[in-house]
């Protein structure tokens, strides 16, 4: 079957409409998972499987918070190639390069789905290799809490890493030796999955202000440590010194303000990369100069937007994740500094904080005619990331500007089709390079606002052509078609298939 | 008229692919300094070839770098890279002797490959000696601009370069004064502290107050700052256009002279007023056609 | 036996090696083979031909250069080869 980007969707499999169809369908909720007071705790890892009967075919789901330095997904699955369980299914909000131990797990079938937002590293060429048995779901940060609360993605367990837990059970993550700020994508598991073993390596008396609702938790387990703080959390993350990325940056910066967005009460949202901070850099040399104050800025939080938050740049920050370490200071002691969940930054059903946003900055690996984008795959069609909250963020924004050099290493990033989708065109609306910027043609609004402007402003197509004046114009390659995952949209509908990769020649 | 040269290392193909993009006017590919000894072929190869794959022709002008009448590289250099495709040969270690030199192998090698344009020179100062014979390298043949050079110069006066230069005010007046007689270009030293902008300011405005009228860069990042510095500020454009405007309806009165908010205007105002304009124009600050 | 090396093997540039052969001989290494191997390849027989060499083994390394770059890094190689610089 084709979806109505004409791309290929398994059977079994509902496929993408378009980006508004959500609003057509209810919200579906399931009940909240028991609540407990009090929970057990655990003496080992093993003392985990068997207290919580872990079978084969079950479903375990983690989050993503500990990022490069998580060790409780890890410590699972050695459990389960200890115990060679079968047919497990895997819900990582995210997997890591650090997380190379599924690899082996996958191999020998330990492994057989895997339900996660983005992963890269060995994992990620496992999955393309074809190596998975079943699927490798990819939803976004916003499609993963509704798959949950929904039941369409039921978690048996949900071990989740949490820095410090309370006699009550209630978990925070922004103290402890493994503090890595908010929580927010482990709430969706807290309240849906069927059992809820939270992993700690320091217990308190009393934790203030808990992310966590300790009446959710069944089990808690205490190890010597849940992650390794070097690959938590970047110590602080900068804005980008590369010539070009700044350039882009200075050129979005100033197409968005002749588009009128850098206005008191403004709210915006910006990826983690040099380039998308150094948009940031740009728009708050504008806010400073002009007297302008922000309404919120959201999304994962880096030092960066803390330190606008001090300088009263913005009201309040949205965070469903901390970037560095800066942010996770700023969440301990800023009031306005909220965490937030997955479900409440991005679930398309929720009252979302998506949907407020005036303007996004997001980066692409690829964006063609159309102005589908790929953040999934590489172009030779082998994963290296996926949406995390790209489509929901690019959807709820009133401008999604994407920026990316046009060129990298002879690759035009335009293409005349993507190799992936992962954001449909119709929520894309601004397209910056350092050759030139193109508008989609759907936002006559946009293109009005800035027709007399100074900036470079072309035609998708035109920029296209620039870019194969350079690089000259690649050989189309083919793609398998054995599938190896698919890439859910937002509402649970599949807006493209991941391929088995042929092999790369070199 | 230029504001802003920004250097690329001539042997650096990533650079090179993108130095057009970073709104300098002015890109000098440069196989002296930023090329060791052991790539010299390598980097003129690099840069000719460069230039002859360009499909459009770039927004700026292009400056070649190329090494010293003193070297063995000199000649290869010109005759690799001299074609329609470039403006100006820039001279390190310029004297009046050598640029005569330069001079004349440009004409031999524009004769030889039947070339539609004449190449300009921009000589780099950084001798003392050259510093003495300003006003004849200033009349030189082909030069439209000259660019102080303060590293060099410094070591050869054997005074430490600091950021405030005090060592090379008087190059910098000197500088300015030949320049503004002769109607070229006196381009300052490149600001060696690529992490400090707000310096590259200070330092850009301060020689803009002496009469220089464009800065190199050395780093694309220092572009926008020296391009903000080297043009009209919004209060003179507005005067000017004042000026202008009131000029149009003095003319239509048969007036050569007039006043405006209490002040006369004849024509060396008028003059500045034109001058202001043309900038502005040229480097899109206001709207309508650079004369 | 005389051979020649020009380029590196920093993102976009291109490492060349020449050595004299009885026969001609190409090897292509690059990160974006599938996408360009035709072009890379066109650009160093055009080359070879223009410098008018028809006996030598070629093996490039490519990151990704663009066709000038492959061009020049060519024809630095065949010179270093030949002797001059």
């Amino acid at each position: 079957m084709k979806n109505s980007l004409n791309r290929f969707v398994p059977d079994g499999y509902k496929p993408f409409v378009g980006s508004d169809e959500y609003k057509k369908q209810e919200r579906r909720l399931i009940k909240e998972k028991k609540t407990s007071k009090g929970f057990t705790e655990l003496k080992d890892v093993s003392d985990l499987f068997d207290k919580l009967n872990i079978t084969d075919g079950m479903t375990l789901s983690f989050h993503h918070h500990l990022r490069n330095g998580d060790f409780v997904l890890n410590m699972v699955a050695e459990e389960i190639k200890r115990r060679n369980l079968k047919n497990i299914k895997l819900a990582p909000s995210s997997i890591f390069p650090n997380n190379k131990i599924l690899v082996e797990l996958i191999e020998n079938g330990n492994v057989t789905d895997i339900y996660t937002d983005y992963v890269n590293g060995p994992v990620a060429q496992a999955i393309s290799e074809g190596k998975l048995k079943g699927t490798c779901v990819m939803h976004t940060h916003g499609g993963r809490p509704q798959a949950i609360e929904s039941g369409d993605l039921h978690i048996d367990v949900a071990i989740l890493g949490v820095p410090v837990v309370d006699k009550e059970g209630n978990g925070s993550g922004v103290y402890g030796k493994s503090a890595c700020g908010s929580l927010g994508y482990a709430e969706s598991d807290l309240r849906y999955a069927d059992k809820v073993v939270f992993v700690t390596d320091t217990f308190v008396d009393v934790c203030e202000k808990p992310q966590l609702d300790g009446k959710y938790v069944d089990f808690v387990l205490k190890v010597p440590a849940i992650g390794d703080p070097a690959g938590i959390v970047s110590g602080t993350t900068k804005i980008t010194k590369d010539p070009v990325g700044l350039k882009i940056a200075r050129n979005a910066a100033q197409l968005l303000d002749e588009l009128g967005m850098i206005k008191d009460g403004l709210s915006m949202q910006t990826g983690a990369g040099g380039t998308s901070l150094a948009v940031a850099y740009y728009v708050k040399k504008r806010m400073v100069e002009r007297g302008i104050k922000g309404s919120f800025a959201s999304g994962g939080i880096t030092g960066y937007f803390t330190d606008m938050l001090e300088e009263g740049l913005f009201d309040e920050l949205f965070d469903v994740q901390c970037f560095d370490l800066k942010a996770v200071e700023s969440i301990k002691k800023n009031a306005t500094h909220h965490a937030m969940s997955g479900s409440k930054y991005a679930n398309a059903f929720d009252d979302n904080v998506v949907d407020k946003l005036d303007f996004v900055i997001l980066g692409a690996t690829e964006i063609d005619l159309d102005f589908n984008v790929n953040v999934t795959t590489d172009s030779h069609g082998k994963i290296m990331g996926g949406s995390g909250g790209h489509s929901d963020t690019a959807h709820g924004a009133k401008v999604t500007v994407i920026t990316t050099n046009l060129v990298k290493s002879r690759l035009p990033i335009i293409k005349e089709q993507v190799t992936t989708v992962t954001t449909p065109g119709e929520d894309v609306d601004v397209l910056v390079t350092e050759r030139g910027i193109a508008i989609n043609p759907r936002r006559t609004d946009l293109l009005e606002k800035v027709k007399n402007s100074k900036l470079p402003i072309y035609k998708i197509q035109d920029l296209l052509k620039i870019a194969y004046e350079i690089t000259g114009e690649p050989l189309k390659t083919e793609k398998s078609d054995i599938p190896v995952g698919v890439v859910v949209y937002r509402d649970g509908t599949v807006i493209d298939t991941v391929f088995k990769t042929k092999q790369v020649t070199k | 008229m230029r504001r802003s040269l920004l250097f690329m290392p001539g042997n650096n193909p990533a650079m090179l692919q993108n130095s057009d993009v970073f709104d300098a006017d002015g890109v000098i590919y440069d196989l002296e300094d930023a090329v060791s000894v052991t790539e010299k072929d390598a980097a003129r190869i690099l840069v000719s070839q460069y230039l002859d794959s360009l499909r459009r022709t770039p927004p700026m002008e292009i400056v070649v770098r190329i090494n010293g009448i003193d070297t063995e590289y000199w000649e290869k250099d010109l005759q690799a890279v001299v074609s329609d495709k470039i403006d100006s040969i820039m001279l390190p270690k310029a004297q009046v002797c050598y640029l005569n030199q330069l001079d004349e192998e440009l004409t031999k090698i524009e004769k030889a490959k039947g070339m539609t344009k004449k190449i300009n020179v921009i000589p780099i100062i950084e001798l003392a000696v050259s510093v003495l014979q300003i006003d004849d390298i200033v009349k030189a043949p082909r030069v439209n601009g000259v660019l102080l050079g303060a590293e060099d110069l410094s070591s050869d006066l054997e005074v430490a370069r600091t950021k405030q230069g005090n060592e090379i005010l008087f190059p910098r007046m000197r500088l300015a004064y030949a320049c503004a007689a002769y109607k070229i270009d006196a381009i300052d030293t490149p600001f060696t502290d690529t992490n400090d902008n707000e310096g590259l300011e200070a330092d850009c405005n301060f020689v803009a107050n002496l009469g220089m009228n464009a800065k190199a860069a050395i780093h694309p990042n220092q572009v926008p700052v020296i391009n903000g510095v080297f043009v009209p500020s919004a209060k003179n454009i507005d005067w000017a256009l004042r000026v202008e405007e009131a000029s149009k309806q003095a003319a239509a009165k048969g007036l050569g002279v007039f006043s405006l908010d209490g002040k006369m205007v004849d024509k060396p105002v008028m003059d500045r007023a034109r001058k202001i304009l043309l900038k502005a124009r040229k480097y899109n600050l206001i709207d309508g056609e650079a004369e | 036996m005389k051979r020649g090396i020009a380029g590196t093997l920093e993102s976009n540039d291109i490492m060349i090696t020449v050595k004299e052969s009885d026969t001609l001989k190409v090897t292509l290494n690059s990160i974006v083979y599938d996408f360009f191997h035709t072009r890379i390849e066109k650009v160093i027989y055009d080359t070879l031909a223009e410098l008018g060499v028809d006996k030598v083994d070629v093996v490039c390394e490519d990151k990704g250069a663009l066709d000038c770059t492959i061009k020049a890094r060519l024809i630095t190689a065949i010179h270093r080869m030949e002797g001059e610089r």
